[in-house]
């Protein structure tokens, strides 16, 4: 280990995001539906959101100011890393409920690791998020573990 | 769904061929602004790709589409694992897929390996799928 990470980029881990509170609309799913080129109805007419909506319902919407030039926001959640250049993420998701028009769902996220490994070409450094997306009931309705990896 | 799962066989494949529209259509979709999905100057120049590059969660939500199409309202999706290893261009045409690697009579959970792969038949976008199907009464 190259001992990359500082003990202030590692403070960061625990970190959590403000709750997010939004609804679900049938425009949105069906939008989200007809982008991804869905061919079942039941998406398409909105009556029932498809997998991977969460993203759409949570991605952070950002002033234009607030883009980097290269059109991405920045992950408030994130320190700055010594490495930036971003490789290949995973994604590891439980769908515990189904979602419907008129849900509020409230997604919060985690930072919940920050390491770093050998790589071939040098050192790399992973991290990784939490979103857990709830009901107003606060159930359960998507958890969704990020990881990603800068070199 | 017709059949039962079997474990090693295969569901039906899909070919995705996503041009600038669907591209431009699934970004706004999301409110995702990076310039490598839309903008061919700055995708190739400044960051070197050669060409537009597709979406990663797009072909996410394909892995999850073509197994979603397999259940049809027979079973639902439970959960996924799948990594993004090799990007997509615009104008390119893909493939999704996938096998059935477990399947449990009893609780009705099937878990499928699923892929995306390209014309050279390379897989960009593995996964793993686990779905609960609805058993008959």
């Amino acid at each position: 280990m190259s001992g990359l990470l500082s003990e202030d980029v590692l403070s960061h881990i625990g970190k959590q995001s403000e709750p997010r509170r939004e609804i679900v609309t049938r425009r949105d799913i069906r939008k989200y539906a007809v982008a991804t080129n869905n061919r079942q109805a039941k998406y398409l007419d909105g009556d029932v959101a498809p997998p991977l909506f969460h993203l759409h319902l949570f991605w952070d919407v950002v002033p234009l100011s607030e883009l980097s030039p290269d059109g991405v926001s920045i992950d408030s959640l994130l320190p700055k890393f010594p490495l930036e250049k971003a490789m290949a993420g995973g994604l590891d998701i439980t769908y515990h409920k189904p979602i419907k028009p008129g849900d509020w769902l409230t997604a919060t996220r985690t930072l919940t690791n920050i390491y770093e490994k050998a790589g071939r070409s040098g050192p790399l450094i992973f991290y990784e998020v939490l979103m857990e997306v709830r009901g107003d009931d606060d159930e359960l309705v998507v958890t969704e573990k990020t990881t990603r990896i800068l070199r | 769904m017709s059949p039962a799962p079997t474990v090693g066989m295969a569901i039906p494949q899909r070919q995705h061929y996503c041009d600038e529209v669907q591209q431009m259509l699934y970004n706004a979709s999301l409110w995702n602004g990076h310039r490598i999905h839309f903008d061919m100057p700055y995708a190739t120049e400044v960051e070197g790709y050669p060409g537009l590059v597709v979406a990663g969660p797009l072909m996410g939500d394909w892995l999850h589409q073509v197994v979603d199409e397999w259940l049809g309202d027979a079973g639902m999706i439970t959960g996924i694992e799948y990594s993004n290893r090799i990007a997509a261009y615009v104008g390119e045409t893909v493939t999704s897929g996938g096998t059935v690697t477990a399947y449990d009579e009893a609780t009705g959970e099937v878990t499928l390996e699923v892929f995306v792969k390209n014309e050279r038949d390379e897989v960009l976008t593995p996964g793993v799928i686990t779905a609960t199907l609805t058993l008959a009464s």
